[in-house]
């Protein structure tokens, strides 16, 4: 694996890594498409499966979002992971010219996070609803939404509105302050700034 | 006489209809009966699994997974665990991976009856599904034995699964699998010389081997192109290497060579049954890992230990960390490749959890395998596709 890793990375100058037995290369936007064709194409690699891509995402990181593709090679029988860097408007090269797959799998990454791929054939919408706003796997959209469907009796119709919580959304915090909790402690405020004096 | 336009007619099926396999909307434009293009529409059962997983420890993660695809769920948290143990750097005990392989087998089995009755029932036989949900509730009752649920057991957990078999258990299985043969013989003499089933599934939706790889196809599907490709058998997971058993290839990838995988398959889990019921008689042992930081007491041990208790509480509040990195694990689901791609940053919650559903882009390729054939083609398209929207809306 580690030297199926070296030759990719000699041929298309990515960075390859191999963690937990599984081989994971680093790209940039610009030279994805001629890399996801390297991988199909040569000989050695072969990876002619396309089996998932998906979105990952970092707020804070200058470049918020991964784009992960997980390729299948069915000859050689290894899986090969490619990552790529992004932010909200920078978009990614899609991958439907090289795999068909691509298409909704593209789609979803768009929906879900925000995701721009330039030359898509139909970059809609996919798993969310008809007329949804914003994009729900971003991790500063709330797990409760924005807005909650009502039936409106007035107008006769379904209607959205706001979010009405009975109850705060409650998330519990299960870091163990004396395994190195990376935050202030509510109520640790001023031991804090004692100790920082 | 003048030329006559011909338009395409735009027509919606769906999201309500029995030929549907649950809530998928189609966008079909029309020429006369010919398909010229159809949309699917998917989403309608779109419940942000996901996004929940990312707020719910490891172990609370699980029941999602029997919620994707409800008729295969042990099958899926199969992969969720498998994914969580690679993270964790853990081993199942031998017993605990022949009754994941068993229960897994015996999932196949529940997906396979479902999906290859109610096939039948899209193109006109009303009798399959009738035989094959008797059965379907028979195997539902192990579900039941071992974890109390018929349908979303939440069985398999990260670390092996929650309990032993009940007494009797396979002595009852092994009952079962001997008449399980003579019934499967059944379904195959009421189907595969029916005139009528093999005018509604011949050389329909054909798709070759090129396009199936293409497509990303997995599973029966890529099977019934003709390429030998499964996961038991290429990347073996848990005892399945030590298993014997075929895989069933289709010659001519159309919906009647993917019916007869899917039924072949069904010997064969059959088979891997049996042997894992011999197995089991003879492997004793602990049925998860023995790490009190990852598998939680038994009730009884709470009742006289302190640190017993203390684990048990730590473990259904916190639950336990797993060290920061990512993994890709796929398994063999009845569907194809169920895959789950977790990301973890150290704390006691997944940090992404991308859930790699084999329906999605087995759905997506009905437009390339349904264009030019007629409409009432479709449905047998869908049919034979396997699909079902707890897994592709998520």
């Amino acid at each position: 694996m580690e030297q199926l890793g070296t030759h990719i990375a000699q041929a298309t100058g990515a960075t390859a890594t191999v963690r937990l037995g599984e081989l994971m290369l680093d790209t940039t936007a610009d030279k994805l498409l001629a890399l996801l064709t390297f991988l199909r194409d040569d000989p050695k690699c072969l990876f002619k499966q396309l089996v998932d891509i998906c979105g990952v995402d970092w707020p804070d990181r200058p470049k918020r979002f991964d784009v992960v593709y997980n390729l299948l090679s069915l000859r050689n029988n290894c899986r090969v992971r490619v990552k790529v860097q992004t932010d909200e408007g920078t978009p990614v090269p899609s991958a439907a010219s090289v795999y068909s797959a691509a298409g909704w799998f593209e789609r979803e990454t768009y929906d879900l996070y925000g995701v721009w791929f330039s030359d898509h054939p139909d970059l809609r919408r996919i798993l969310t609803d008809y007329g949804f706003e914003g994009h729900p796997l971003r991790k500063d959209f709330p797990l409760t939404g924005f807005v909650e469907v009502w039936w409106d009796d007035e107008q006769r119709r379904v209607v959205n509105r706001p979010v009405k919580l009975a109850q705060e959304f409650r998330r519990f915090d299960f870091l163990s302050p004396w395994e190195g909790a990376h935050y202030v402690l509510p109520g640790d405020e001023k031991a804090q700034e004692k100790g920082k004096s | 006489m003048a030329d006559v336009e011909i338009k395409t007619l735009t027509m919606n099926f769906g999201p309500q209809h029995p030929a549907a396999h649950g809530v998928l909307r189609l966008v079909v434009e029309m020429d006369g009966e010919i398909v010229e293009r159809c949309d699917p529409h998917i989403g309608l059962l779109h419940r942000g699994t996901e996004k929940l997983i990312e707020y719910k420890t490891y172990l609370q993660a699980v029941p999602y997974f029997d919620r994707l695809d409800y008729v295969s769920p042990m099958n899926q948290e199969h992969a969720f665990a498998l994914a969580t143990e690679k993270l964790l750097g853990i081993t199942v005990p031998e017993r605990g991976q022949y009754i994941r392989v068993l229960f897994s087998e015996i999932t196949r089995i529940l997906n396979h009856l479902l999906n290859v009755t109610t096939f039948a029932m899209d193109v006109g036989a009303l009798t399959p599904p009738l035989w094959g949900f008797e059965q379907r509730e028979l195997l539902m009752e192990y579900y039941e034995g071992v974890s109390g649920s018929r349908m979303h057991a939440a069985y398999f957990r990260p670390g092996g699964v929650h309990q032993d078999l009940p007494d009797g258990m396979l002595d009852s299985m092994e009952g079962w699998i001997k008449q399980f043969y003579p019934f499967l013989k059944d379904i195959e003499n009421l189907l595969n010389d029916n005139r009528i089933f093999r005018m509604r599934t011949v050389d329909i939706g054909v798709v070759n081997a090129e396009q199936a790889v293409d497509w990303g196809f997995s599973g029966p599907m890529i099977r019934a192109s003709g390429l030998p490709w499964d996961l038991r058998k290429s990347q073996p997971y848990d005892t399945y290497e030590r298993m014997d058993f075929d895989i069933p290839v289709g010659k001519t990838g159309d919906c009647f060579a993917r019916y007869l995988v899917r039924v072949e398959e069904m010997y064969q889990s059959a088979r891997i049954m049996e042997q894992c019921i011999k197995a089991l008689r003879t492997v004793t042992g602990p049925v998860r890992v023995d790490d009190r930081k990852i598998a939680p007491p038994r009730r009884g041990e709470m009742k006289g230990s302190m640190e017993a208790l203390i684990h048990h509480f730590k473990l259904y509040t916190e639950g336990y960390k797993v060290p920061a990195g990512e993994t890709y694990t796929a398994v063999e689901a009845p569907k194809g490749e169920f895959g789950v791609y977790l990301v973890s940053d150290g704390t006691n919650k997944p940090y992404r959890c991308k859930i790699r559903a084999p329906g999605f882009p087995h759905l997506q390729a009905l437009d390339m395998m349904t264009r030019g054939h007629q409409l009432a083609d479709m449905s047998a398209n869908i049919g034979s596709l396997d699909i079902v929207f707890g897994e592709i809306d998520r």
